[in-house]
């Protein structure tokens, strides 16, 4: 199911609505738009003004009439003055339209994933998530800020020359229409096989860094076996695929540009030569000629750009599209009634509500059941099958089993990561689908064998656990869960700034932290994973008492990989595709010498 | 970038005539105002219709001419810059692969892939831009200049002013620009930075309830992109109208000073219009120049990349006559000291033992990374800085690099499996391996019980990184890889930490017997994987502690011995 870097739709499937929509964001800036539009559209047109005067000033100058050429110069001079500063504010107006947008987008975006449910990133593929929160937004960034603003000046310019054009000279316009039709034409074909050409591209660049991230990342493995030849042998292949798309697609890609400029100078040199017929039948002047020419310069290149700013556009409407299918994602949702009050003044209670309108005020102590529940990611799919089993408040339930098993499941069920499909998980007596999912996640803490932290100083990462901590509360914490002392050895202490997810520190110290984190939550509920993974033996015990001294005094759950953990458990609940097939503590279960029996001959390492 | 010229060679004929095929079209561009500038000043005011049609024709040739060349130029072009940019990655693919670890480790894997992808892609693009840009726009500012000095000298005197008063502008705003765009960069960076933080982290912030929190984070680097981007394209946005502004300034004072030569005669208007072109046509360069230098800029960034890994070279050297056959499976370890490259500290410290062929050695210890360190130095993957490391009697750096790590098979740590089936994953270890010989190996690694279940058997899909299976099943594929090779010395780091202990026991029982001739070397945490070793080595901030079997290190090795309680607490032997 996931797909990394997947190619990514360039075109929209429905325009007009995700127009319309992109439309109801310029809403919060409706002063921005039009004002922008309308700059926009007056520097444009200023243009053609300018151009226009030509005619009048080059005739005047034949004619030989000064005053009037400076009146007219003046005139062109406020108009030129005129579209700089349209053109200035216009560009402005446009750009802070478009970042206020797409700031809008981003927020808007955000806010909803933190809403999202835990199926959904775990379904997706991280990279086109990512991807659409960045490549996407950028895309509409861009088109937004330049390609609208273009797109209105290219019209505008190519519609006001034409029809400047024709005002100067109906017949002359006439005997170039041909010409124009060509470049029309020209501009269509030629930017047809571009995109065609630029998705081979596309297609032969992911291949190719495809194969590269691949042999690289396991760069290692391919000098211990020696595989240097042939790695290199399936490369130039994709090599030399990628070279051809790419020569092929810039081809297309550039030669627009000298087809587009010398038939402009076709349009010209015909221009010019009929032109010359009609001064010499005085059906035109040479002021006509010379504003007119300058149109024929001014209306090549706006065709040009306006096939690709088109395609700028649809790409950026279908990066849109990627947006608004996020934004339209259902969020997690949450009927739940019953809420956990801490007034500081009573210990924790849940407040049910009754029929009646009235309250039950059920203490909060930790007692956990499930009861025959059923579970499947997908429908129709069993990953759990009739699981029962209760805890009392403090005690520590245990699960063994091998890889797949469902351990890691049951983890997601008790918090509402994911909903069962039958059965019931009850909270003090209370079905957890009717508690309100923050306050059932309040109450519990979950350390897990993939750490994540934050960037932020380490004091604020322990702190993620109770927003409210105070420094000593931070520190006990640390204490606790055996950080203490390497916090302390580090140069900046608590005050150490963490790089993304914490990457400057060691994968023990991460694992530390994390416990730490739980700790300072004070939980009633504690869900443990103790996989550790290649960490030395030293800071490996490290954690084990830090886990050992969280897990004193609250109802825990307990993925085991350590015998002793196992040993001390109230129960031990023997998992096999998805079933318990043992239960009971330590000594019951040796005595069985079933499953856990077998298992546990010398050290106990679990997959 | 220079420096990278030769990788050009094999394309040096479209890199020469690409621009030479825009200096044409450049010509023609210039031509055809002037041949304008001819009807309206000859066949206009002499009434001359052959003389129009004439050089009407010659114009429309012209434009013809200087596109198609305009055509080849851009064809040239590309095939010149791809295949620049296609040469240079295949040759800083070939380098990589003859790295050494201490190469790898140097480098570090992410930016080896930005290297070899966006940085070649980059200066491929860089090229082509630049064979044609670089040239167009002064070339067609020089000759535009000419031809308007040509047709007037004094009224060309405006360029004296318009030129630099543009050059200035465009100097003066742009260079501003870059740090603040860079300064965008690092915004950007910090907003994708803390999106990817909760999409990975997604479980923390809901478990903890820090929805809001983050909320607010995002805010404050979300406000901060848009108000820095905001700055910099401010900056950007005014470049332009100014232009338009010197342009259509330097049209009105060519309009007036020319305007009066034409009423006095001393000028035709013809050459009038068409010198108002030449105006738009060299101011324009200078901006296209300007491009063309912000766009040089970060090819020669990425340049400096490539050639960063072009000339690095590997520190293990071939020996002068390699010896190809190894004797037998030995290992001798004399006095052998390991730090690692740029590093003064020794990870390695006075490292003595020698293993019989065909005996298996276990190595434990408090810290993973010297213990890893040690084994590397057997097939080369680092060298000793003293001492020497001896396999079958002969030191390593005798062989033939490549004929000793075909016959030292090494698992790593980290287990690489490869898109592609099975079989093929498989035969990294031996190319040409028949199905029955890979199915005796998977067999010999506990791995066909799994294998045997997939219906496509051998064929079953690899997801890239190995995704679709187990840690466990990863491992005994992995060794199942190493043993296709038939090694005469297998080295095993960590490789059945996720393996359950009864598959464990079943695969060192395997060692035992069917491959009780390969000399075997087990780096594990747990003391069971390697209980039953011929030696152990006790291994402690890079020197040895101790060595010998169980019984003696339960004995004389303090650290074994805490070791091997705190992984059996209170369980009756």
């Amino acid at each position: 199911m996931k797909s990394q870097n997947s190619l990514r739709r360039l075109r929209p499937k429905d325009t007009k609505s995700t127009l319309l929509r992109l439309f109801g964001y310029f809403r919060f800036n409706k002063l921005l738009f039009f004002g922008g539009i309308f700059f926009i559209i007056v520097s444009a047109a200023s243009q053609i003004a300018a151009n226009a005067m030509l005619s009048p000033i080059i005739d005047t100058i034949v004619i030989g009439d000064i005053p009037q050429v400076v009146r007219y110069l003046l005139i062109m001079g406020a108009i030129v003055l005129g579209i700089s500063g349209s053109q200035y504010l216009g560009n402005l107006f446009m750009a802070r339209l478009a970042q206020e947008t797409v700031h809008k987008i981003r927020e808007d975006m955000f806010s909803h994933m933190q809403k999202l449910p835990v199926s959904y990133f775990d379904k997706l593929a991280h990279g086109d998530l990512m991807s659409t929160f960045t490549n996407d937004v950028d895309m509409l960034n861009q088109s937004l800020e330049q390609s609208v603003s273009q797109a209105i000046v290219a019209v505008i310019t190519v519609a006001g020359s034409f029809a400047m054009m024709l005002v100067l000279s109906p017949i002359l316009t006439l005997t170039v229409i041909l010409m124009l039709g060509l470049m029309f034409a020209a501009v269509k074909y030629v930017g047809r096989k571009s995109a065609s050409n630029f998705r081979f591209q596309q297609a032969a660049l992911a291949d190719m860094n495809g194969y590269v991230e691949e042999i690289m990342s396991g760069q290692k493995v391919v000098k211990v076996f020696n595989y240097e030849e042939r790695a290199i042998d399936k490369f130039l292949e994709k090599n030399e695929q990628l070279r051809r798309a790419s020569t092929q697609a810039s081809t297309y890609g550039v030669m627009l540009m000298p087809i587009m400029g010398n038939l402009s100078f076709v349009l010209y040199a015909l221009a010019s030569m009929f032109g010359a017929f009609l001064v010499m039948k005085n059906s035109m002047t040479i002021g006509n000629i010379a504003a007119f020419l300058q149109y024929t310069r001014t209306i090549s290149r706006p065709i040009t750009m306006v096939s690709n700013q088109l395609n700028m556009l649809f790409a950026a409407l279908a990066g849109a599209e990627r947006i608004f299918d996020v934004l339209d994602e259902e969020a997690e949702r949450d009927e739940g009634d019953v809420c956990l009050v801490r007034d500081g003044k009573n210990p924790p209670y849940w407040k049910v509500p009754k029929e009646n309108g009235e309250y039950e005020t059920v203490p909060l102590k930790g007692y956990i059941t499930l009861d025959n529940v059923n579970f499947g990611y997908e429908p129709g799919q069993r990953v759990l099958s009739n699981i029962s089993l209760y805890a009392k408040p403090g005690q520590k339930i245990a699960f063994v089993g091998s890889t797949g098993a469902g351990k890691t499941t049951i983890t997601n069920l008790i918090n509402r990561f994911y909903e069962i499909d039958e059965g019931s998980i009850l909270f003090d007596g209370i079905d957890i689908r009717r508690i309100k999912k923050q306050d059932l996640r309040s109450t519990m803490s979950i350390v897990l064998q993939d750490v994540h932290l934050f960037e932020g100083t380490i004091a604020d990462n322990i702190r993620y656990g109770r927003l409210d901590a105070t420094d000593e509360e931070v520190v006990e914490a640390a204490k606790l869960a055996n950080a203490h002392y390497f916090i302390k050895n580090l140069p900046k202490g608590y005050d150490t700034m963490l790089t993304m997810d914490g990457q400057n520190l060691s994968q023990g110290e991460r694992q530390l932290l994390s416990i730490a984190r739980a700790a300072i939550a004070n939980p009633t509920v504690l869900i443990l994973d103790e996989a550790t993974s290649s960490i030395d033996t030293r800071t490996e015990k490290l954690i084990a008492e830090g886990m050992d001294k969280l897990m004193e005094g609250r109802t825990t759950f307990v993925i085991a990989h350590r015998l002793s953990t196992v040993r001390d458990a109230n129960a031990i609940m023997v998992l096999e595709q998805g079933r318990i097939i043992e239960r009971g503590d330590h000594e019951e279960l040796m005595r069985q010498k079933g499953r856990y029996y077998a298992l546990n001959t010398g050290a106990l390492e679990l997959e | 970038m220079l420096a990278l010229l030769p990788y050009m060679k094999k394309y040096k004929f479209y890199a020469v005539l690409c621009p030479i095929f825009m200096i044409l079209e450049v010509l023609g561009d210039i031509y055809i105002p002037y041949l304008m500038s001819r009807i309206v000043d000859v066949g206009i005011v002499n009434r001359d219709i052959d003389y129009i049609v004439k050089l009407g024709l010659i114009m429309v040739g012209v434009a013809l001419l200087a596109m198609a060349f305009g055509v080849i130029s851009a064809h040239f072009g590309a095939r010149a810059g791809f295949g620049f940019a296609s040469e240079i990655r295949k040759e800083a693919f070939k380098k990589v692969q003859g790295f050494s670890f201490a190469n790898l480790d140097r480098f570090t894997v992410s930016s080896l892939i930005t290297r070899l992808t966006n940085d070649c892609n980059t200066l491929g693009q860089v090229t082509m831009m630049s064979l044609r840009m670089a040239v167009r726009a002064p070339f067609l500012m020089l000759f535009a200049l000419i031809m308007a000095f040509n047709i007037n000298r004094s009224l060309a005197r405006v360029f004296m002013v318009a030129v630099p008063l543009t050059a200035a502008t465009i100097g003066i705003i742009l260079p501003k620009a870059r740090p603040l765009f860079q300064k965008l960069q690092g915004r950007v960076d910090r907003v994708n930075a803390i999106i990817q933080e909760n999409l990975i982290g997604i479980r923390v912030v809901k478990s903890f309830n820090r929805q809001s929190y983050e909320e607010r984070r995002f805010k404050e680097r979300n406000d901060d992109l848009k108000n820095t981007a905001l700055s910099a394209i401010s900056l950007v946005i005014s470049v332009m109208p100014m232009l338009n502004l010197i342009v259509y300034s330097t049209i009105i004072a060519v309009l007036w000073f020319g305007g009066r030569q034409v009423s006095a005669g001393t000028m035709g208007s013809g050459e009038l219009i068409s010198f108002i072109t030449y105006i738009t046509q060299v101011l324009m360069s200078l901006l296209m120049m300007s491009f063309f230098f912000m766009n040089l800029l970060r090819g020669s960034a990425s340049a400096g990349r490539i050639l960063e890994v072009l000339s690095t070279e590997s520190e293990i050297k071939e020996a002068e006559t390699p010896v190809k056959e190894l004797k037998d499976g030995s290992v001798t370890f004399e006095h052998v000291c390991f730090s690692y490259p740029g590093s003064p500290e020794k990870t390695l410290k006075d490292i003595n033992f020698h293993i019989k062929s065909g005996e298996t050695i276990g190595i434990i210890g408090s810290t993973g990374s010297s213990k890893t360190t040690l084994v590397q130095l057997i097939p080369r993957l680092y060298d000793v800085t003293e001492g020497s490391v001896k396999v079958g009697g002969v030191d390593v750096r005798e062989y033939d690099v490549k004929a000793l790590r075909d016959q030292v098979a090494f698992v790593l740590q980290k287990n690489t499996l490869f898109s592609g089936t099975i079989r093929e994953n498989m035969q990294w270890g031996k190319e040409d391996a028949s199905d029955e010989e890979i199915i005796k190996v998977l067999k010999q690694a506990q791995a066909w019980e799994f294998v045997s279940k997939y219906e496509d058997g051998l064929d079953h899909w690899v997801e890239q990184g190995g995704d679709n299976f187990s840690g466990g099943q990863k491992q005994r594929l992995t060794i199942a890889r190493a043993l296709l090779k038939s090694p005469k010395i297998l080295i095993l780091d960590d490789s059945t930490s996720a393996v359950d202990m009864t598959t464990d026991a079943r695969i060192q029982q395997v060692f035992k017997t069917d491959l009780k001739d390969i000399t075997t070397i087990i780096i594990a945490q747990r003391i069971s994987s390697i209980q039953q070793a011929d030696k152990i080595i006790v291994m402690h901030e890079g020197k040895i502690e101790s060595m010998g079997d169980h019984e003696t290190l339960m004995v004389k090795s303090p650290i074994y011995r805490e070791i091997y309680q705190s992984q059996l607490k209170g369980v009756a032997v």
